[in-house]
């Protein structure tokens, strides 16, 4: 009897806690804004400027989120998340959404109970070294010290790799990517492997950043994107549409300047009039007024516009677009068909 | 011995006074000081030689970095720019306008900015608060103020309606009513009644009362979420809070960790033992990490809170063990004078244990808080900004990327000031405290 009782309340916690989880829509709606996990700090990627209003490329993803849900782009509560916290801040329900230049894997899709919407930064592992060192490729770095954060994929991939092509190396361990810079500049070692976007903002900051030169090979895969918890696949939906038509809109050319006209009447273009609510009811399908997508784009613009701002080539961190290009211009960016 | 009266004039002695002299250069004066202190051997004087060039070394690099300082900048390469403009490129200069440009951040973190004088106005209230406690020369009415300035430090940092933080200090007045009504019947009542009625009002009626009164008489301000909190006033909100609650509390479990009861004793060995035996950064990451699991979902219990309870809990195991190296040190006869006047086990605690025990622990308790202060620093490493964790974020942006030092002095130097005054302060508590005793 007493089991019984036991198994009840464990079955009725179970299904109240399945209830809490589908319902995340419902839940940020009834709160007013959207919890979103970033990083506490990663150039280009997510910081706070000096009156504490965040910024950022994966800082606009929630922005162009909340946006679509509630037609502000401020709307957003951000909680910065570490390294060791931003998990377990997404399954406990602490945040709704983590964009926080996190690496899709197989393991955390499927055995941490995450559900990745898309990539929305295509980034590798890559190496930077000082011009005088006169070497051209990763394959020359032969008992050469490698400053590397401990603790990462970046440390496994480089042993990888430095092992497939038979190359002795030392590694310099370090924590933060603060740390590193200091002992690579101090030249405690002879090369810094990171991120290749991580490595374009570090050489942005130093005094003659002509005098070191990132190496061609790309070691690794690293597609980052944001995630949701698995088990909403309402709220997976709504999130990676809001992403997709972030890519769409600039492969269909629809930026922030002119959004607003475009959205006035419907144009011949048959796609463009269905993500901007102008023909059909996609809109209702994720559980969003039909000018979600309109909302999303007027936040920060379309996908190509966000990368500009924030990473693009005009900005000191200066990456170009490489695998980033939409897919017309031999990039990857590949928004599945508005229909 | 007749002889020294003999008249016959002695080429061997003065006849005159001498004039006086000055005493020997190597005897007076800087000269004397310098062979004294930094040249009285071989050895010495070696060691002089190269302590002063070490302090020359570090001097001649770190000064001109400090003096030639720039604070009017927007951005690191701005700062670059000006130095080589006025300095030329191979000066080493600092570029102190991060500082000018974030120390707002750095004090408030993310607090509205038409707010910020909340947060100071707090904690001025705190200073005022503290003083009565500190020094013993400021009248003793001002300690009901003392009593009071927790209650306006939060209702001023967390805002709201003024009713939350009026009923919950009402809890203590009815915990003390309780102590004061069952002490007829009972001491263990009294005690029981003193921790049991508060907890059951805190728990059930505080809130919902405090929101029934703010609908009829609405008294507030505007409310502010603590994940606004950052920079020092964070490190301040945490380490306070944690040192006025951790104190009585690891009293009451230094108490319990001395006394016979079997159970009472028990219970708090393993809880001393269990929150010493872990590092504090275990102990945040429960609070971070674990804690939501167990809460249910849907509840947002706020993480500094929940930080505020651990660092407590922690810092209150330190200061339970120094406390009861305090009562070990007070005579077995004080505890037995105390008995033979017919003291309750309270009374004789209150009068004659705990002042001569907290005596001795003073110097040991402002240690655990100058600790616990800088402890509050670990945050960062569960997404907290505290100045440590906002250095990162300030990084972070294009505008500084790739700057250290500069903020890192700044932070060192405002905990300093802080950690320093502590220690002064305790310093200043024992030289009282021998002469009272003397």
């Amino acid at each position: 009897m007493k089991k019984t009782v036991f198994l009840g309340t464990l079955t009725a916690a179970g299904l109240v806690a399945a209830a809490a989880g589908a319902q995340t829509l419902a839940d940020v709606q009834s709160r007013g804004n959207l919890n979103c996990g970033v990083t506490t700090g990663l150039t280009g990627f997510a910081a706070p400027d000096a009156n504490g209003v965040w910024e950022g490329f994966d800082v606009d993803v929630c922005r162009a989120v909340a946006a679509a849900i509630f037609g502000d782009k401020n709307a957003v509560e951000f909680v910065p998340t570490t390294g060791e916290t931003r998990f377990t801040a997404l399954s406990s329900g602490e945040i709704d959404l983590l964009a926080r230049n996190t690496t899709w894997t197989m393991s955390r899709d499927t055995d941490l109970g995450f559900d990745f919407i898309g990539v929305n930064y295509y980034d590798g592992q890559g190496f930077m070294v000082p011009t005088e060192l006169g070497v051209t490729s990763a394959k020359e770095l032969d008992g050469a010290t490698v400053c590397i954060q401990t603790g990462t994929t970046t440390e496994l991939n480089l042993a990888d790799y430095f092992r497939a092509n038979n190359i002795s190396y030392e590694p310099v361990p370090i924590q933060t990517n603060a740390e590193a810079q200091q002992q690579y500049l101090a030249g405690a070692c002879d090369v810094y492997t990171t991120d290749a976007s991580g490595l374009a903002a570090t050489r942005a900051t130093f005094e003659n950043p002509g005098d070191h030169v990132l190496l061609p090979e790309i070691i690794s895969k690293e597609p980052l994107g944001p995630l949701v918890r698995h088990g909403d696949n309402e709220w997976g939906d709504l999130t990676m549409w809001v992403l997709n038509a972030l890519i769409a809109a600039e492969e269909l050319g629809i930026t922030s300047a002119n959004i607003s006209d475009m959205a006035a009447e419907a144009t011949n273009n048959p796609e463009v009039n269905r993500i901007l609510g102008t023909e059909g009811e996609l809109g209702a399908m994720i559980g969003l007024d039909n000018d979600w997508a309109v909302n999303a784009i007027s936040a920060g613009g379309n996908y190509g516009e966000i990368f500009e701002r924030n990473i693009g080539e005009n900005t000191p961190i200066g990456l170009a677009r490489g695998l980033n290009a939409q897919w017309t211009d031999g990039g990857l960016l590949y928004a599945p068909p508005f229909r | 011995m007749s002889d020294t009266d003999s008249e016959v004039t002695n080429a061997y002695f003065r006849e005159a006074m001498l004039e006086q002299q000055a005493p020997p250069v190597t005897e007076t004066g800087a000269v004397k000081w310098l062979r004294e202190n930094l040249f009285p051997t071989w050895l010495n004087a070696i060691m002089t030689v190269v302590a002063l060039y070490v302090i020359w070394f570090i001097l001649s690099h770190i000064g001109p970095w400090f003096l030639n300082g720039i604070w009017d900048a927007g951005s690191l390469s701005e700062c670059r720019a000006i130095r080589d403009e006025t300095m030329g490129p191979d000066a080493s200069a600092a570029c102190f306008a991060v500082i000018a440009d974030r120390w707002e951040q750095l004090t408030f973190g993310f607090y509205p900015r038409s707010a910020y004088w909340r947060p100071t106005l707090a904690f001025v209230i705190m200073l005022a608060g503290l003083a009565p406690v500190l020094f013993g020369s400021i009248p003793r009415g001002w300690l009901t103020f003392s009593a009071v300035s927790p209650f306006i430090i939060f209702f001023l940092l967390w805002g709201g309606s003024i009713w939350v933080p009026v009923f919950i200090a009402m809890g203590f007045v009815l915990g003390a009513v309780a102590a004061r009504l069952l002490g007829g019947v009972n001491q263990i009542a009294a005690v029981a009644g003193a921790i049991v009625v508060p907890i059951l009002y805190w728990a059930f009626v505080a809130i919902p009362l405090a929101e029934v009164v703010h609908d009829l008489i609405p008294i507030g301000i505007r409310a502010i979420p603590s994940s606004d909190f950052g920079g020092f006033m964070l490190s301040v909100v945490i380490g306070m809070a944690a040192i006025i609650l951790s104190l009585p509390l690891g009293i009451v479990l230094a108490l319990a960790r001395a006394s016979d009861l079997f159970l009472v004793n028990k219970l708090a060995i393993t809880f001393i033992e269990i929150i010493r035996g872990v590092p504090l950064i275990v102990w945040l990451f429960t609070a971070s990490l674990l804690l939501n699991y167990f809460l249910p979902p849907g509840t947002n219990f706020d993480l500094t809170l929940r930080v505020i309870i651990m660092v407590t809990l922690f810092s209150a195991a330190y200061i339970a063990e120094v406390v009861r190296g305090g009562l070990a040190a007070v005579p077995k006869g004080q505890y037995e004078g105390a008995d033979s006047l017919g003291l309750d086990y309270w009374q004789s605690m209150r009068l004659i244990v705990l002042p001569q025990a907290l005596k001795i622990s003073i110097p040991g308790i402002v240690n655990t808080f100058i600790g616990l202060f800088k402890d509050t620093t670990l945050v960062v490493f569960i997404g907290l900004l505290d100045p440590l964790g906002l250095t990162n974020s300030i990084r972070a942006s294009t505008d500084w990327n790739g700057i250290y030092w500069e903020l890192y002095v700044f932070i060192g130097l405002m905990f300093f000031i802080a950690c320093y005054a502590m220690g002064r302060y305790s310093m200043y508590l024992e030289r009282k405290l021998q002469r009272e005793n003397r």
